[in-house]
């Protein structure tokens, strides 16, 4: 697999099939056995802690729940990784911060508490905060799951043209077939922690594999299996139980 | 006893854990120190808050000391001893003791459980995420806050338990005021407060590394969060005794 540089990366799958997995691997929060994994030129296999810690400065990732701090405001998280990296004064962070709020459509909340922020809103100002230290790399784990229609509109567009603003490089993790197919330039299908299928959305529908029709039609049975993995039905409903 | 073999070594790979947890405390700690306005927001969290709680349960034991002391040294007409009597077992066992029991009960299941929700809510990963370590900004603040607020708490404690002995032992049975002082005055010698000082430390170390630990490995759900509290305490309460017996047997 390779994720090109400024465009957008869609990875999908079936749940379980490692899709979490290989965005662990690539931003080394997890470390692969075997194989090789480059990101940006560093090899993620080897690096230790400080190359690690350098390299994801230059990354930002939008986790499924927005994973926003509790206990500060929604203007001190994306202000967060500003405090924690950089010696700017307040008055450049208030901007910035401001600036990025304004991007995702936020600034009049920053003053609430993460608690107060519905779920489309909190994965937002996640994503502010992704953006606040400009990134190179943006990685999204299933930005869509949970989201009424126009919340999953929005964001569909923020990850468009956040990438093209930006000159971002995406990577996205989803099993929105639809609307992922409208933004990325690249789409992978995983299945039982395989790649099964790369290309465009319009080579992927062009698809012929079974599995790779399933998945896009999103048909209940073929490749992978509608039941999971039992005994023989009549048998086992015949059966005698322990009290019968 | 196989069993009970591989128990034991279930144990000691616990055990291991902690001081390996403990030194990766220390490491980042110097670090963390720069950073003292996080410190002292925990006093705040850990400490402050505790205090209602430690100054009214100071207040009864001192004043059940002061009960019970009474009644034990009016046999031997004793009883201008209640000050230096209630004063020692204070300072040196309830004190540390009894705050560090009431410290994981308050402070450490605050602590394991906010831990374990930052998990299981992927806050701990998105701040590795963004390249901050969350040992350093989140864990150590916490730690250090519990290892300061323990001694002090413990003092507090003490101190409001010596009043409520001599609101009991004084006001109430009618013993002489100055003597009940002079007496604690001159009973109480520094290796006294010196072994309740020691002992409320170590407490506040083990109290706050018990509590950091099972907070931050918990099992991110619901129930994960929920064993690791009740393991806070449950651990906190018997590490705390069985060490005060180590250190009231070295320091005879």
């Amino acid at each position: 697999m390779d994720f090109p540089c400024g465009r957008i990366t869609a990875v999908m799958g079936p749940s379980g099939t490692g899709k979490t997995t290989l965005l662990r691997l690539i931003t080394g929060q997890a470390r692969a056995t075997g194989g090789s994994i480059q990101v940006a030129g560093t090899d993620m296999r080897t690096a230790n802690r400080a190359e690690l810690y350098r390299l994801r400065r230059r990354m930002g990732m939008l986790f499924q729940n927005g994973a926003l701090l509790t206990d500060l405001s929604v203007f001190e998280n994306v202000a967060f990784p500003l405090r924690e990296h950089t010696d700017l004064p307040e008055r450049l962070i208030r901007q910035l911060v401001l600036t990025k709020l304004q991007a995702v459509g936020l600034r009049g909340a920053a003053d609430l508490a993460p608690t107060e922020l519905s779920g489309g809103m909190n994965r937002r100002v996640a994503l502010a905060r992704a953006i606040v230290m400009d990134p190179e790399i943006l990685i999204y784990d299933e930005p869509f799951v949970g989201l009424d229609p126009i919340s999953l509109g929005v964001i569909l567009r923020l990850i468009r043209r956040l990438n093209d603003t930006l000159g971002l490089t995406s990577i996205v993790v989803s099993h929105d077939v639809q609307e992922i197919a409208t933004v990325a330039d690249k789409v992978y299908l995983l299945s039982g922690g395989k790649v099964v299928a790369g290309g465009s959305p319009q080579e992927l529908r062009a698809n012929p594999s079974e599995t790779v029709k399933q998945f896009v039609g999103g048909l209940a049975d073929g490749p992978v299996p509608f039941h999971y993995p039992a005994g023989d039905y009549f048998t086992e409903l015949l059966a005698r139980g322990e009290d019968a | 006893m196989k069993e009970l073999w591989e128990n034991m070594l279930d144990g000691l790979e616990g055990l291991g854990a902690y001081v390996r947890f403990l030194g990766r405390l220390i490491i980042v700690t110097p670090g963390a120190l720069l950073r003292f306005d996080l410190i002292v927001q925990q006093i705040y969290n850990t400490g402050a808050l505790s205090l209602v709680i430690i100054m009214l349960s100071g207040l009864f034991v001192g004043m059940v000391l002061g009960l019970q002391g009474f009644q034990l040294l009016e046999r031997f007409g004793s009883e201008e001893s209640l000050g230096v009597a209630a004063a020692i077992g204070l300072v040196k066992e309830l004190g540390p003791v009894v705050t560090a029991l009431l410290f994981a009960g308050r402070a450490g299941t605050a602590l394991a459980s906010e831990l374990g929700l930052m998990r299981a809510t992927d806050q701990l990963s998105a701040m590795e995420m963004m390249a901050v370590d969350p040992i350093k900004r989140v864990v150590v603040p916490r730690f250090l806050g519990g290892v300061i607020s323990v001694p002090l708490l413990a003092a507090i404690f003490s101190l409001i338990g010596v009043y409520g002995a001599q609101l009991i032992g004084v006001q109430l049975m009618g013993v002489d005021s100055g003597s009940f002082w002079s007496q604690m005055r001159a009973g109480v010698a520094f290796t006294d407060i010196y072994e309740g000082i020691v002992k409320s430390c170590i407490f506040g170390v083990a109290c706050s590394l018990i509590a950091v630990y099972e907070g931050y490995y918990a099992i991110p759900t619901a129930a994960g969060v929920g064993r690791a509290t009740t393991r806070t305490v449950v651990t906190s309460a018997v590490v705390v005794l069985f060490l005060d017996y180590l250190l009231t047997a070295a320091f005879l």
